[in-house]
């Protein structure tokens, strides 16, 4: 073995080791994260005033509900920005970006409604009404699963890459349109951030723990998406490199 | 004039013009002289075409209208029979079946449109056409619009048939154009995105009707506000939100379509 190759396999094994530390470290502050964020929902904030009963218990579930959202927001936009850079780009990397973000999206989406659907029971005493936010996350979730879906019809890993960035494209520019059509429909969902809902069933005022709890649901939700986005994002990219090198060896 | 090539030679990189630029960069360098060239009206000229080309061949080989026609009359009588004894004014129904078949129905001519050129192998000899892919994309548009606003006109006699409802209002006529407008214009870019692959017929569905949920939203209003006797006021949003949507969606689909083309 050359020196060279020598030094390029050392840098890269160091390289690898120091990647290794960085993702061990991402992924202790997400546990921990996490961790802070179940005592501060569970324990730390305080109770709602104005609601009683089983509606002010389920009310915390409001902290993982609005985290969750919050991830799968960032996840559909970096999935936006992932297909339009790989469309002027073409670098393969960008689309594994777009897929492993829709990935961690829907699972954060669907963490979302279904938290939204545990809360709506005892509140809205349904699991499913047709809110202008659920219809949307729901056929957000739907678009997205799509695309999924599309992309595994595609065998070429060019084509496939170039499709469903295109559909990408549409999916995420036809949410708003959507959210504002339900959003015409009746409406029953609070607005708990500005502007109120006249019609809102199950709203409550923001206090100060409340709100610091809220943002250690911000930050813990960013850090699992982070973490996850970035493990799946390099599970794609081995699993193309194994899938090259069998190529060459056939 | 046989532009036949073996498969082989398909899977070729076609040259733009443009060379040592993506679709993308040359695209942003000069979007209007890129789709159309020098001359305006030639241009339409070609779109003409295309679309008289595909309408030649449903006259001859009626594939894709009668089979509309044939499904959506089913779905009518199906939703007839399902809904009929059930709820107490056909009204209240109306405007989803109206709707609901129409999307429905709709796929299997979308279906058609470009995996027709595929089975008969005439895509290759479309695309090395000197022409625009843009007026591939909008004469299949045209086309495609057309196979449906004929649809809808079949459709609503049967609507008032079976339900004893009339949908010839002036303003769920226009709901109805402006529906099928965005419908088709989504509809046409996904059918070429889908032709290619496996499962095409399966895949395009469910690529669609996600996307498609604001115009079956703004629809299935505009025609239940018109059948209450609503006036202008109460639903002149929902005109605004079909209006929005098919310009936002028209725009893109005719900017990204030669993407779909490098490498067939």
């Amino acid at each position: 073995m050359s020196t060279s190759t020598l030094t390029a396999t050392t840098t890269s094994a160091t390289r690898q080791r120091s990647n290794h530390i960085g993702w061990l470290i991402l992924s202790t502050l997400t546990m921990l994260a996490m961790g802070a964020l179940m005592g501060a929902a569970l324990l730390y904030a305080k109770p709602a005033t104005n609601l009683a009963g089983t509606e002010q218990i389920a009310q915390r579930i409001f902290y993982l509900h609005i985290g969750s959202v919050v991830g799968a927001f960032i996840a559909f936009l970096l999935s936006l920005i992932g297909s339009i850079v790989y469309l002027i780009k073409r670098d393969l990397d960008w689309d594994r970006v777009t897929q492993a973000s829709v990935e961690v999206g829907i699972i954060l989406g669907a963490s979302t409604t279904l938290a939204g659907a545990i809360w709506s029971k005892p509140t809205w005493n349904t699991y499913w009404t047709w809110d202008p936010r659920i219809t949307t996350t729901t056929i957000t979730l739907l678009l997205y699963i799509a695309y999924l879906l599309f992309r595994n019809g595609i065998d070429n890993r060019q084509t496939r890459a170039r499709f469903s960035s295109i559909y990408a494209l549409f999916a995420f520019l036809s949410v708003p349109l959507t959210y504002y059509s339900a959003r015409w429909f009746r409406s029953i969902h609070p607005i708990v951030f500005n502007g109120a809902n006249p019609d809102a069933q199950g709203s409550f005022n923001i206090g100060a723990t409340m709100l610091q709890t809220l943002w250690v649901a911000t930050l813990a939700y960013c850090l699992l998406f982070s973490t996850l986005l970035i493990f799946r994002w390099r599970q794609l990219r081995l699993q193309d490199r194994i899938e090259a090198l069998r190529e060459e060896l056939e | 004039m046989s532009v036949s090539l073996p498969p082989a030679a398909s899977s070729a990189p076609i040259s733009s013009p443009d060379a040592g630029l993506n679709p993308v960069q040359a695209l942003a360098l000069s979007p209007v002289t890129m789709r159309t060239g020098r001359s305006f009206g030639r241009y339409w000229q070609h779109v003409w075409r295309m679309m008289a080309k595909d309408l030649r061949i449903e006259l001859r080989a009626k594939e894709i209208i009668v089979v509309m026609v044939a499904f959506s009359a089913l779905a009518v009588i199906i939703f007839g029979l399902a809904f009929d004894l059930r709820v107490p004014r056909p009204t209240m129904v109306v405007p989803g079946v109206l709707w609901g078949v129409l999307l429905f129905s709709g796929i299997l001519g979308l279906n058609r449109s470009f995996s027709a050129e595929l089975d008969h192998q005439t895509l290759t000899a479309l695309l090395l056409a000197p022409i625009d892919r843009s007026v591939l994309y909008l004469g299949k548009f045209l086309a495609n619009l057309l196979f449906m606003v004929i649809m809808a006109a079949i459709l609503l006699p049967m609507l008032l048939f079976i339900f004893d409802v009339n949908l010839f209002q002036f303003w769920i006529l226009l709901a109805l154009l402006l529906g099928i407008i965005g419908y088709v214009g989504v509809g046409t870019l996904f059918a070429a995105l889908t032709a290619t692959i496996r499962a095409r017929e399966s895949m395009l569905p469910i690529l669609l009707l996600p996307v498609m949920v604001p115009v079956f939203m703004a629809g299935i209003k505009i025609t239940e506000q018109v059948l209450d006797g609503r006036n202008w006021a109460n639903f002149q949003n929902w005109f605004g939100m079909l209006v929005a949507f098919d310009l936002i969606f028209l725009t893109v689909a005719f900017l990204v379509f030669d993407l779909i083309w490098e490498d067939v």
